[in-house]
């Protein structure tokens, strides 16, 4: 039974992948582009995240 | 002439946004509380890990086929309730398996409480700063289609090192999803409240089921 589910998830997985795939070649070909400037403002908010994982896990291990 | 014109059809779209804004918010409230109920169902019920996966791939051919054919209709709030609460069902069963394990409440209470935090963290972020991200959106699918092709690997090779890996790389992924999707509807990329509560929803839950993962493995000494 639970490799009947294992076997299920990954097709619908799979589906997903193909559903996701266009959407992603569109996006990636006529989607707006980001400037350095862009990129470089998203680093802030990716550091506090990862830095806020971090702290959740030495709060879990006390 | 044209200043006089601008000006209503800039007031109404600001108001359509904010429509579209406080729907979502709404609907994403209501279905997460009938999420939370479900899964306080599930609990209740001590389903078996093998319903999350059931719950997952039901509520993902429902998300994939139906909800967008539905999604312009009061209809598509009944299947978004139904995606919901068949993934609060779900997530039910790996909360009895946490609440089993010496620190499973702490995890628990702690990853509710991340995810929370992130969330508010986020939008707040978009929705004072009215920055467009909708420039994220080639990096988020092709991450996205990266991700999902290692979690079907995953799925048959179960190693624990590639799961903790996934679920850091679902936690970014997902956050930028956040504010891209919130960039989306402030600025006018989404108009349908359906589907932006379907695609907020799953990032928080994908944010909540990561971080338990994360937090269950780290957080054993």
């Amino acid at each position: 039974m639970e490799l009947f589910l294992k076997i299920g998830l990954a097709a619908v997985l799979l589906m997903l992948v193909w559903r996701l795939y266009p959407a992603a070649k569109e996006q990636m070909k006529n989607g707006p582009k980001g400037s350095s400037d862009d990129w470089k403002g998203l680093i802030l908010p990716a550091v506090l995240l990862i830095g806020f994982v971090f702290l959740l896990i030495m709060m879990v291990r006390g | 002439m044209n200043h006089n014109i601008t000006m209503p059809r800039s007031q109404e779209q600001v108001l359509a946004t904010n429509k579209v804004l406080k729907n979502t918010y709404m609907l994403l409230s209501s279905t997460l509380l009938f999420s939370a109920l479900m899964a306080v169902v599930s609990i209740y019920l001590e389903m078996p890990p093998m319903a999350y996966m059931g719950a997952v791939i039901v509520s993902m051919l429902l998300g994939m086929f139906v909800l967008p054919r539905t999604a312009n209709s009061t209809s598509g709030i009944g299947v978004i309730f139904l995606i919901t609460g068949l993934l609060g069902f779900g997530l039910g069963s790996i909360i009895t398996q946490y609440l089993a394990m010496p620190k499973g409440p702490e995890i628990i209470g702690t990853a509710f409480a991340g995810t929370g935090i992130i969330f508010l963290s986020l939008s707040a972020y978009v929705l004072t700063s009215r920055r467009d991200f909708s420039f994220m959106g080639g990096f988020l699918f092709a991450g996205m289609i990266t991700v999902v092709i290692a979690m079907v690997a995953n799925i048959f090779l179960a190693l624990p090192a590639l799961s903790l890996a996934l679920s850091a790389a679902i936690i970014l992924l997902m956050s930028g999803l956040i504010l891209f999707d919130t960039s989306r509807i402030i600025n006018g990329g989404e108009t349908n409240y359906i589907m932006a509560t379907y695609s907020l929803y799953l990032s928080i839950f994908n944010i909540f089921i990561s971080l338990l993962q994360i937090l269950g493995i780290m957080g054993d000494d």
